[in-house]
């Protein structure tokens, strides 16, 4: 398959923290309408991984390009690319001053330049989206961890971004607020987002991904369908940690 | 004091005083407030020269008395040739007091919004300036009005001090008709002013505060 079928390519990404390699040369590609899901245990890299790719964490090797452009090294085109890069974050990271729908706003008026009526049509139209449009006029502090994710998704979608990076999206909810966020998430890889989600959510990964990438120490130990990574692991490691889940792979 | 005293010759003698002082304080808050801001900013957003430089200007107006920085200003500059007036003069040093203490306010005001704030700012492609001018210091200055109100407050007694450069507001008013009339009542009377200066601005930062504290959140 060319290369151009790939809309975002990661090639070699290498961070280190001090002492610490985290990411010791990851790659992978990503096509239009995936769902790429990693898991692994904790601290090894996954989420670093998402932050290198939209630079909020500056790889120390390796390059990330959308679309065929490069996303590392760029300069100040970073903020082009950001807004082609959408991310949610674990804590949600709703801006504490602005009401649901002021956030999802904020963007579209200072970064995309749209009129007030365009942009508040456009955020009232992302909340129906995620279900959360009566409560629009209520702020962060007001919300369920659940409501603030699905506000935050919201906020991401209303940039029209080619690809959503999670970041542990519902590790902060509890399991019933996780569901809210997870079908949320499910519709949106049905409609052909393109998605990376780092999660320790088995059902989620196993019923939408089209990949699961499973990391271990800064490194991609295996990869391929959740058929592959689930039912029939290729290494013992995978098929431990996998294990861990075993009652958990319902959707 | 008689009530002929008190209404012909004090008050209005106080009236014009009181006048000159809240010109003092309309002229120079405003931008007290502007640069303090851009001074916080600047040191905890700046690179190494704009910090550098941040850092040194409140340090150095932290370090000297306001009544020798008001005669640097109003005595010392016309010896290299720059005259200004005793109103400038004074605006000069109300402005550089209260943007350096305002400054403090505001950064500890910044450093206290949460991280995320801005990553999330970044990650929707916001530049750095937009995201602090939209996202961080509307945060930061509603935390911060306790502190500049407190600020504000001492800016209206301070402004006595531009009585020494021999402009005559509010005390200075008042300290001529004292000398004319030895009359110590005049000094309570003047302070009954202050303290319904600060009293209004003690309520209206309450207002304030309580206007724009964010709905969910501590303080409403």
């Amino acid at each position: 398959m060319a290369d151009d079928d790939y809309i975002l390519r990661v090639e070699d990404i290498h961070k280190t923290y001090g002492d610490s390699e985290v990411l010791k040369g990851v790659s992978f590609n990503v096509r239009k309408g995936d769902t790429i899901v990693f898991i692994g245990p904790s601290g090894t890299g996954k989420s670093t991984l998402l932050r290198c790719i939209n630079q909020l964490t500056v790889p120390d090797k390796g390059r990330v390009y959308l679309h065929e452009e490069e996303v590392t090294n760029c300069g100040s085109r970073i903020n082009h690319f950001r807004q082609k890069i959408g991310m949610v974050f674990q804590n949600f990271y709703l801006f504490d001053h602005l009401t649901a729908v002021k956030n999802v706003e904020i963007a579209l008026l200072k970064v995309k330049g749209m009129s007030p009526e365009e942009a508040r049509e456009k955020a009232l139209f992302e909340l129906r989206q995620v279900g959360m449009e009566e409560w629009a006029d209520h702020y962060p502090a007001e919300l369920s961890g659940g409501q603030a994710q699905r506000v935050s998704i919201a906020r991401a979608l209303a940039m029209e971004p080619d690809v959503i990076l999670f970041d542990e999206p519902t590790s902060a909810l509890d399991p019933e607020l996780t569901r809210e966020v997870l079908e949320v998430m499910k519709k949106l890889a049905l409609e052909g987002m393109t998605m990376l989600v780092v999660t320790h959510e088995m059902g989620f990964a196993r019923s939408v991904a089209t990949e699961i990438i499973f990391m271990e120490g800064g490194k991609i130990l295996e990869a391929g369908t959740p058929e592959d990574i689930i039912k029939n692991p290729g290494s013992e490691r995978t098929k431990s940690f996998i294990g861990q889940f075993s009652g958990n792979l319902g959707d | 004091m008689d009530a002929d005293f008190l209404i012909n010759i004090l008050l209005p003698a106080l009236w014009e005083g009181l006048l000159v002082t809240l010109k003092l304080i309309i002229l120079s808050a405003p931008f007290g407030l502007l640069f303090g801001t851009l001074l916080a900013v600047g040191r905890v957003y700046g690179g190494f020269f704009v910090n550098l430089f941040c850092r040194f200007f409140v340090g150095f107006i932290k370090g000297c008395p306001l009544i020798l920085l008001l005669f640097i200003l109003y005595f010392g500059l016309p010896s290299v040739g720059i005259y200004l007036s005793a109103l400038l003069a004074s605006v000069i040093g109300f402005i550089c007091c209260n943007s350096a203490y305002n400054s403090e306010y505001i950064r500890g005001a910044i450093l206290s919004v949460k991280e995320g704030q801005m990553i999330a700012a970044s990650a929707l492609g916001m530049t750095r300036i937009q995201a602090i001018r939209h996202v961080v210091l509307p945060q930061a200055m509603r935390r911060a009005i306790p502190g500049l109100s407190n600020e504000f407050i001492y800016l209206i007694k301070y402004s006595s001090l531009a009585y020494m450069i021999t402009l005559i507001e509010l005390t200075g008013a008042g300290k001529l008709i004292f000398s004319k009339y030895f009359e110590p009542d005049v000094f309570i009377m003047i302070g009954i002013i202050y303290l319904a200066l600060v009293t209004i601005t003690t309520v209206g930062a309450n207002a304030l505060e309580k206007k724009l504290a964010i709905p969910g959140t501590q303080g409403r």
